[in-house]
């Protein structure tokens, strides 16, 4: 029904015109879904603006075309295009916040779609808005098609934003990262309201997603990206079950699963190389496992290696996949597997008379409601509600639940961010010092000892300041007594400690990619030598490949350090790949805590059971 | 050796073109600032506005650099008698524009006229009679000037005209054969990239003024020294040359108020958006109400003691002009301190925003005393709100000076300025017939000024703030490059049949 053909996007950036899809070719049938796959920057969204036309105004189509049945979407006139839109193709955003109007009810919303694409209108037009309403799941349809969109949580307002796609009963919907943004629960609602509607109406789907769990879950037929271009693309169980190509490998063995507990992930070595340059060879050449001497001067076809599956590589290429096979057959090379990890302290439980690094008891963390003229404190948002745990030295504490549970404001409790603005009851101790209790001196020896890394590499580092700058502010705080010269030796060594190089010291912030940002962020951390780091979704911002390097540091660190981590997280992969203990906490209280083994195979609160069940997952053939 | 005098405006402006020397040396130095700037220099509107507001600045500056000439030794005084100084000061400008400093007419006469504009009684051939005089120093060479005056005036603005081009075509030539040698390129190349915009810096646009500008000035010139080519006003004073030296206290008021403001803005707005709690009320109701009260009203008040205060003390200041500038330098502190409150708004919601932020975070859990994250982490992150501000700010209040003259509670009626002139030219335009040049002069100068700054200052706008930032196309790479690209795509996809 869709089909793109050798489709070329182009962005004209400041650096330069970046091409940001090149040579992509795709079919899409009728009642197909159809996932795209890849990380950040690799093209995906760009297709589905490319499809739409709803291009940046720096970006336009160089060449190729897209058919929806037979009609080239690149040729058409605007004022042609605007009915397809809606009417034929309809789009599902990932940010559910901001792509609805918040001054509009959100029955009308619908309805301004319905009427521009269809020939109902009046009591018939809103009769559908209801009947909508009813079947994107939203309760009581009559009263809530005149509420506003903020009134609304996320997960409903993505219902609506289901709805006001589908309200026009369009052929084909593309959904870029549609639960992205939502909690692992929400995100289970809406992809099985999806898969319905989908199901019912025959439409077909184009998913587009960075997380091979959905995929796996969704799509029947996945195409996975890399710099642009599209360098797999077969049938979903097929594409899970026999991964061809070296990157599809790379990005399975950079997953973090519990089978790989105690193993450092396989992280894939170097970066995605932009795209505004012209490529002679393969893109992945440089940080390709299996890359022969023609893959830096040969561009790779994606190619048809059987019925379906199809590669660009030239492992799968005539003259080149004979020299690759007298090697080894591509198809059962498996990678190394890599060593397992020795861990400094041991998995057995700890001698029970040490008394752990932080002690944290019936904690609570309450945010004044200021109101009227005087300020006066009206009422409290009870964030965090009576929250007690511990963490031993050199162990990881995960703290999982879903967006405003409060362990993001635990964390920042932790650490005395908080004083000023809300009302903190408890007692926090770290190694037999009451935190809340600490002032000066004694304040400043304690943040010594404990640390943060942010979610956001981009917004954690002070953009205006060099490396050297923000990795020395630290110790100069904190310990002032260390000389200027030594001071510079000391955060030199931080950088080879974090895998950066030296002349990382004098560079600005924004000259490094997320995941070395996020190095920056840990090193900064480091700088005090902690014992104690809280980690707050330090990886939830970064790509997988890019997440399993910063994992592996993270472990290494511990081993070698002896840290131990806060980790607070939603991501339940992450949590059982790297935690010991596990607190699964909703709405300011701690649920059920525990050996991390046990909770995620026996579960005892319905609660986590749910969470658990939630995650989607990759049923992959070892 | 003429005495040199040092006004207090002088004393400031220098000081500010020192300032600007030094951000440029600090954005050439600074990578992501460079990077800023160049966008900026890649704007063609942007890069016009700046040659003009250059060539103002320039004339700001030679009419800023004042002393006092000597005066010839009386008769009879004693050889080793102290030298005594002309009790006038005068600028590198005025001493440049002599002649038509002291050219002037009895009263008004109209552009370009050998005659006065108001009949006056003369004697023709012995007998007195009310005609139109001829100017003393306007078309004073022409013999005959019923029939010499359009021939005169023709072929002195042909010369004129051929000759600036000239200049103006020579220079660019110049400039781009001086590109051609710094890239290593053959100067028909150089020549093609600066015709089809394909520099970094919009060459194009800067030679175009310049060219223009040039050919403005050669005309002006051809004609200035015989003629006043905007007139004079109802002292004989040359127009052109007022409105020349008008230039210098807009820039003045300009750049001095908007500096003016900033200690206050940037202080309070930085402390109430960090430490939010009372101290930001206090501030925000501080700023309120100085926002509620009429600032016509208030700058009048203040204006009204420094005057009171300045005619209290005559004896402080050596001559008029002294007074006059004290006048003007008082005037652009009273008009920083009134008008803080809205770059003030925007700092403080641009701190409290960035005080959530992640860094700042990280920067008190390292213990960082809160001057410290204020000056590290806090200011050098609004500075491009600060920048953006104060380069808008800089057109209204040029604009500003020129209400509060006319109303009569500006610049010191002395000193040359737009607003003066707007307040001389009410009663001349009830005048029959009209006598348009004054106004017309001052409103074409402030125009000009205040549409640079202003196209500058949008630029430099869409530079700074990243929601403002639009998108430039950039021509030059698109058709080579995607030509090259088809190439090599169509070979590699060749092969590939087996698509489905």
């Amino acid at each position: 029904m869709l089909a793109i053909e050798n489709l070329d996007t182009v962005l004209d950036t400041d650096h330069g015109v970046v091409r940001a899809v090149e040579a992509m070719t795709l079919t899409i049938a009728q009642g197909e879904t159809f996932a795209l796959v890849g990380e950040s920057g690799c093209g995906k969204s760009v297709t589905a603006l490319s499809i739409l036309r709803l291009l940046p105004d720096n970006g336009r189509v160089d060449a190729g075309a897209i058919r929806l049945d037979d009609v080239d979407l690149v040729q058409l006139p605007e004022a042609r295009m605007r009915d397809v839109r809606g009417r034929r193709i309809g789009i599902i955003f990932q940010e559910p916040a901001t792509s609805l109007n918040p001054v509009m009810k959100v029955g009308d919303q619908i309805y301004e779609v319905i009427v521009r694409h269809t020939p109902l209108r009046g009591a018939a037009a809103r009769a559908k808005v209801i009947e909508w309403l009813v079947r994107v799941g939203i309760p009581e349809p009559q009263r809530r098609c005149d509420d506003f969109p903020f009134q609304m949580s996320g997960g409903q307002k993505q219902r609506i934003m289901i709805a006001i796609a589908l309200a026009a009963e369009p052929d084909l919907v593309i959904a870029d990262e549609p639960t992205t943004a939502l909690d692992v629960t929400i995100q289970k609602q809406i992809l099985e309201l999806l898969r319905d509607l989908q199901a019912e109406r025959r439409m077909a789907l184009l998913l587009i997603t960075h997380d091979l769990g959905i995929v796996a879950q969704m799509a029947h037929r996945v195409a996975l990206m890399y710099a642009g271009q599209i360098v797999e693309v077969a049938p979903t169980p097929e594409f899970f079950a026999r991964p061809l190509h070296p990157y599809a490998r790379l990005l399975f063995g950079a997953l973090p699963e519990a089978a790989k507990r105690g193993r450092p992930l396989a992280a894939i070595a170097g970066t995605v190389p932009p795209l505004d340059r012209v490529f002679t060879g393969c893109r992945l050449e440089e940080r390709c496992p299996r890359a022969m001497a023609a893959c830096r001067s040969t561009l790779p076809e994606l190619r048809g290696v059987h019925a379906d599956h199809q590669v660009r590589c030239l492992l799968f290429q005539a003259p080149f996949a004979a020299g690759a096979a007298a090697g080894g057959s591509p198809l059962s090379a498996a990678d190394p597997e890599p060593k397992p990890m020795a861990r400094g302290a041991p998995r057995a439980a700890e001698p029970a008379s040490e008394s752990p690094l932080l002690l944290v008891r019936d904690y609570r963390v309450h945010f004044p409601i200021r109101k009227g003229l005087l300020k006066r404190t009206v009422g409290y948002v009870k964030a965090v509600d009576g929250v007690s745990f511990a963490i031993p030295a050199g162990r990881t504490l995960a703290l999982v639940g879903e967006s405003g549970c409060g362990k993001t404001t635990i964390g920042k409790a932790m650490l005395q961010l908080l004083r000023t603005s809300a009302r903190i009851d408890g007692t926090a101790t770290l190694e037999g010092r009451r935190l809340d209790e600490l002032r000066g001196a004694g304040l400043r020896l304690a943040r010594r000892r404990m640390q943060i890394i942010f979610q956001d590499p981009f917004a954690s580092l002070d953009p205006r300041m060099r490396v050297a700058e923000i990795l020395e502010e630290g110790v100069a705080s904190l310990r002032p007594e260390i000389a200027a010269a030594s001071r510079q030796r000391h955060v030199a060594e931080l950088l080879d400690k974090v895998g950066l190089r030296r002349e990382a010291l004098a560079r600005y912030p924004h000259e490094f990619s997320g995941g070395q940002r996020q190095r920056l962020a840990i090193a900064r951390a480091l700088a005090v030598e902690p014992r104690l780091l809280v980690c707050d979704e330090p990886t939830s911002a970064l790509d997988v490949s890019v997440q399993a390097q910063i994992l592996n540091l993270l472990a290494e660190l511990q081993r070698e350090l002896g840290i131990a981590y806060l980790f607070i997280t939603h991501n339940f992969a992450v949590v059982e790949y790297l935690a010991d203990e596990i607190a699964v906490m909703r709405a300011g209280r701690i649920v059920e805590a525990g050996a991390a083994a046990k909770i995620l195979s026996a579960p005892a609160e319905g609660y986590t059971r749910e969470l658990l069940a939630a995650v989607p997952r990759l049923k992959r053939a070892a | 050796m003429p005495k040199i005098v040092l006004l207090a405006t002088d004393v400031a402006l220098l000081v500010l073109l020192a300032g600007l020397a030094a951000y440029v040396w600090h954005v050439r130095r600074t990578p992501g600032l460079r990077a800023t700037w160049r966008s900026v220099l890649r704007d063609a509107p942007a890069m016009s506005a700046l040659v003009l507001l250059s060539v103002c600045l320039l004339i700001a500056l030679l009419d800023s650099l004042h002393f006092r000439p000597l005066l010839p030794q009386a008769a009879g005084a004693a050889n080793d008698a102290a030298a005594a100084y002309s009790t006038r000061s005068y600028s590198v400008l005025d001493q440049l524009l002599k002649r038509q400093l002291e050219g002037t007419e009895k009263t008004y006469s109209a552009p370009l006229a050998y005659r006065q504009f108001t009949k006056d009684s003369i004697e023709i051939d012995g007998r007195a009679a009310r005609d139109y005089p001829r100017l003393v120093h306007g078309g004073a060479h022409l013999t005959d000037p019923e029939r010499q005056w359009l021939a005169d005036l023709v072929l002195r603005s042909a010369a004129g005209l051929a000759g600036g081009l000239l200049a103006g075509l020579s220079m660019a030539l110049a400039v781009v054969a001086l590109r051609a040698r710094m890239l290593r390129e053959d100067f028909s190349a150089a020549w093609r990239a600066v015709w089809r915009r394909e520099t970094e810096v919009q060459w194009r646009a800067i030679l175009f003024t310049a060219i223009l500008l040039l050919g403005a000035f050669g005309w002006i010139a051809a004609l200035w020294s015989v003629y006043h080519v905007l007139g004079t006003d109802r002292t004989g004073n040359d127009v052109l040359f007022q409105a020349i030296k008008s230039l210098r206290t807009a820039v003045v008021i300009g750049s001095l108020a908007t500096l003016a403001t900033l200690p206050f803005a940037i202080v309070f707005g930085i402390l109430a958006g960090y430490f939010k709690g009372w101290v930001d009320d206090l501030i925000q109701y501080l700023y309120t109400v100085l926002s509620s009260i009429p600032s016509v009203l208030l700058i009048a008040a203040c204006v009204l003691i420094i005057q009171v205060t300045i005619d209290k003390y005559p004896n402080l200041y050596e001559t008029g002009l002294e007074r006059a500038d004290l006048r003007l330098l008082l005037l652009c502190v009273v008009l920083g301190v009134t008008g803080w409150a809205t770059l003030c708004r925007l700092l403080r919601a641009e701190t409290l925003k960035l005080t959530e932020l992640d860094y700042v975070q990280a920067a008190r859990a390292f213990g960082v005393s809160d001057l410290g994250i204020m000056q590290r982490h806090v200011l050098p992150n609004v500075m491009h709100v600060v920048l953006i501000v104060a380069v808008l700010d800089f057109s209204s209040l040029v604009l500003y000076e020129a209400v509060l003259s006319y109303v009569g509670v500006g610049v010191d009626p002395t000193t040359p300025s737009y607003g003066s002139m707007f307040n001389l030219a009410r009663t001349e335009m009830s005048r029959d017939p009209t006598v348009w040049w004054n106004l017309v002069a001052a409103f074409g100068f402030m125009l000009t000024l205040v549409l640079s700054a202003n196209l500058f200052a949008g630029a430099v706008r869409e530079a700074f703030d990243p929601r403002a930032r639009a998108f430039r196309p950039r021509r030059d790479q698109r058709q080579p490059g995607g030509a090259r690209r088809h190439g090599s795509r169509e070979t590699a996809i060749a092969p590939a049949g087996g698509a489905p």
